[in-house]
């Protein structure tokens, strides 16, 4: 039914289009060379459909957040008043979800009591109606828009005018959307974060030195008294980022300046898409690699020089997340130095500075944001990749800065945090928020001090 | 300018000249091409043709000669010009951009090269520092000389031809960095100056010379990219003065600029031809005639005429000069 009405909707605005367009095409034509219209006779259709299609679409988004609740309620009404007698919420959603799923047409386990059956009917009847409403609830509006627009419309009309404002309100909305968004997952983060720290003290998890979530989670249950320390994860995460990053960034930004600079053009025409290619692979492709490839040829190696590795490293984590990081890398900067103008580049050959001279003093200087915000994104790829990580670093948490050791990241943990059966208001369960939070706020000033390196150097170079 | 900069520079650029000198008149005098050059530029013509070598024989120093452009009314010798070229060839992959063009560019003087939209004189120009280098698909052919030697002999950098033969282009270009480290860049790349005062000697006495200094000394660290469209191009021949060249190459120099500050770039090349061989491409006949000592007219490619610049606008040889000149074309 939300098909049909969305068809609907949609019909009549290309219908009201149409019913804008042709009168104003018709007096353009009849004033023969003349300029009869304040707008192109275009705008004065977007406008019909505009006032057609929006007042109808919001209608109807708005009838499908009410309807469920609605009918919910009313359906619960209809039932007897002993069967609902004594029952917690949870036991009534429960007989709701009963009644929803015996209305799909599913059968359900045993033999339904009558009631049920009856509610189930009701609530297809009541759906049945409720869609056909809707689509009247959303012609009406578009009609009742449709004949006003229409008698609006005069060739003094400032069609163009409105269309720009209506599209101005489009994408303003659209913006809004994105930010509310990003507002709303902060601030969700923040209360399960608050709810978190009101069970474990927030001293203990910035600075606790353990990160041992394993608590009991029935009374009988054999398990350690857990310890909410978050200091040995976020090493993790910093060693792990910092490794994939010293190995990706010299590597992608030497090959973008060999591409950029250097290569000839069939070469680069061949390697760049294919080295954006490496982007496409699925991260537990690199997991799969970095396990049976990398890990094995990574100790054997260091064997033979006297030093043992983990089977599980972060230095192995670190490596196959730099070849990951590389496109990132190697594509952005070479966008940015591609976009160097080429008479920078002339001007400073034109001097005798050599190639390498131009590329080290004028390029690079010029071409700095781009490569930042590609080092930026690489370190916020580092940082949020969890794949690679479970797969090659392992899950345990330890408190070191050797590379060679297993260990583990906040991403990897949020993840077998809230995998299992796990009540909602456990501490485990919720300490995924409180490292959610902690995260967000690491990437967040991430981006903050890029920014200020690269307001910095704007300053000095532009 | 500091008098011991000055010999250091100059001392250099001696003996860098002088051992270029030795090599190049061991080879024979039909001025082979750069066998082991970084970018292949070979001769894809059976140049020198018959009726050239007459031309083509007597370039190099040292021997008498009499290049062919001797012999018209005003010639411009050979032993008296700092380049002397003899059938140029310029080509773009398939496509000919220049035709066996010879032509004579003195010192201390001001050479225009005026002529249609592209009509070569753009190209023309690149190969006297051998910028065409650095687009792949140019290729270069004919015997073009500075101070005698062939700057594409195989063992002439390219790089420290650049720093002899300074360019400035049609669009102002400023890096963006200060206007003392744009000054003050080539001078760095180059070595020029032993100490931080030396190199502040050097960018006062370039941004005096390009006659911008009173407007900037006060902001030197400011971004060079912030200055007006005139005192950018003015800070672009700073920049190229500084590197201490011998030729400053300016192509379309003012184009892009308001008519009092085209005037300021035109009073600038009248008082740099002073130090400089100057050779200046441009559309404007007016600036031609009005700053230029000699001057030479391409066509698709073509050298028509060269000479004086009275002579060439007042009286010239050919007619199409005359056409071109007096606005019935181009």
């Amino acid at each position: 039914m939300t098909t049909i009405t969305m068809l609907a909707v949609l019909l009549l605005a290309l219908f009201g289009y149409w019913f804008g367009y042709r009168p104003a095409r018709k007096a353009e034509l009849a004033a023969a060379g003349g300029r009869a219209l304040h707008s192109r006779p275009v705008y004065h259709g977007l406008y019909v459909a505009a006032w057609v299609g929006i007042p109808s679409l919001l209608l109807v988004l708005v009838w499908l957040l009410a309807q469920g609740p609605v009918i919910d309620r009313l359906l619960l009404q209809t039932l007897p008043e002993q069967a609902l007698a004594g029952l917690s919420d949870a036991q009534i959603r429960v007989l709701l979800s009963k009644i929803h799923t015996l209305a799909a047409g599913h059968a359900l386990p045993g033999t339904p009591p009558e009631y049920v059956t009856q509610a189930a009917d009701t609530l297809k009847r009541w759906r049945m109606i409720a869609g056909w409403a809707m689509l009247a609830g959303a012609l009406a509006p578009g009609l009742m828009g449709l004949f006003w627009a229409r008698l609006r419309i005069a060739p003094q009309f400032r069609a163009r005018q409105r269309v720009e404002r209506i599209l101005d309100g489009l994408m303003l909305a659209c913006a809004a959307l994105a930010i509310l968004t990003t507002l709303g997952i902060i601030v969700s983060l923040f209360f399960e974060s608050l709810r978190f720290f009101a069970k474990v003290p927030l001293t203990e998890f910035l600075f606790g030195p353990r990160w041992e979530p394993q608590i009991a989670m029935r009374a009988d249950q054999v398990a350690g008294q857990g310890a909410f320390g978050m200091i040995p994860v976020f090493t993790g995460t910093l060693l792990i980022s910092a490794i994939s990053l010293l190995f990706a960034v010299p590597i992608g930004l030497f090959s973008a300046i060999y591409l950029v600079e250097y290569a000839s053009s069939r070469f680069r025409a061949v390697v760049k898409p294919v080295l954006e290619f490496l982007a496409g692979i699925p991260t537990v492709v690199y997991g799969f690699f970095a396990v049976v490839t990398i890990a094995p040829a990574l100790k054997a190696w260091l064997h033979g020089l006297g030093i043992s590795m983990a089977p599980n490293s972060a230095l192995v984590a670190g490596l196959v997340m730099g070849i990951m990081l590389i496109p990132f890398i190697s594509s952005l900067s070479d966008d940015a130095l591609a976009a160097v103008p080429m008479a920078l580049r002339e001007g400073s050959i034109g001097l005798g500075a050599t190639k390498a001279e131009t590329i080290r003093k004028v390029l690079l200087p010029a071409a700095l944001p781009g490569i930042m915000s590609g080092i930026l994104l690489a370190a916020s790829r580092a940082i949020g990749e969890t794949m690679i990580v479970v797969m090659a670093a392992g899950i345990i948490a330890h408190l070191t800065l050797n590379p060679l050791e297993a260990v583990t990241t906040v991403t990897v943990q949020i993840v077998t945090l809230l995998i299992g059966d796990t009540a909602f208001d456990s501490p485990k369960t919720l300490a995924a928020f409180a490292l959610g939070l902690v995260l967000f706020l690491v990437t967040l000033a991430l981006n903050v001090l890029s920014m200020m390196i690269t307001r910095r150097y704007r300053e000095q170079y532009d | 300018m500091d008098e011991k900069t000055d010999k250091t520079a100059g001392a250099a650029r001696t003996q860098a000249g002088g051992k270029r000198k030795k090599t190049a008149a061991k080879k024979p005098a039909t001025g082979k091409k750069p066998a082991g050059a970084a970018k292949p530029k070979k001769k894809a013509k059976p140049r020198p043709r018959a009726k050239d070598i007459a031309r083509l024989a007597p370039c190099g120093v040292g021997q008498p000669r009499r290049g062919l452009i001797d012999d018209l009314p005003g010639g411009c010798r050979d032993e008296d010009c700092k380049f002397v070229t003899r059938g140029v060839d310029v080509f773009y992959g398939e496509k000919q951009a220049i035709f066996n063009v010879s032509l004579n560019i003195p010192d201390r003087a001001v050479t225009a090269l005026i002529g249609p939209s592209g009509c070569g004189k753009s190209t023309f120009l690149r190969c006297l520092n051998r910028m065409n280098d650095i687009i792949d698909i140019c290729r270069v052919s004919g015997d073009i000389r500075m101070d005698g030697e062939d700057i594409y002999a195989g063992d002439i950098d390219p790089v420290l031809l650049r720093a002899r033969v300074g360019m400035v282009f049609q669009k102002p270009n400023p890096f963006p960095k200060s206007i003392y480290e744009n000054v003050a860049y080539g001078p760095r790349i180059h070595g020029l100056a032993r100490h931080r005062d030396e190199l502040d000697e050097i960018v006062e006495t370039a941004l005096r010379r390009a006659a911008l200094w009173d407007e900037v000394k006060d902001r030197l660290k400011a971004p060079g990219t912030g200055l007006s469209g005139g005192q950018q191009q003015r800070l672009c021949i700073a920049r190229a003065i500084a590197t201490k060249p011998e030729v400053i190459l300016m192509d379309e120099p003012a184009s892009a600029l308001d008519p009092i500050a085209t005037a300021r770039i035109e009073e600038l090349i009248h008082e740099l031809k002073e130090n400089f061989c100057i050779v200046i491409v441009t559309h404007s006949m007016q600036q031609a005639a009005r700053v230029s000592d000699r001057t030479a007219f391409f066509h698709l490619g073509k050298l028509i005429e060269e000479g004086p610049t009275e002579q060439v606008f007042t009286n010239p040889r050919e007619t199409m000069t005359q056409d071109y000149i007096t606005g019935r074309f181009g």
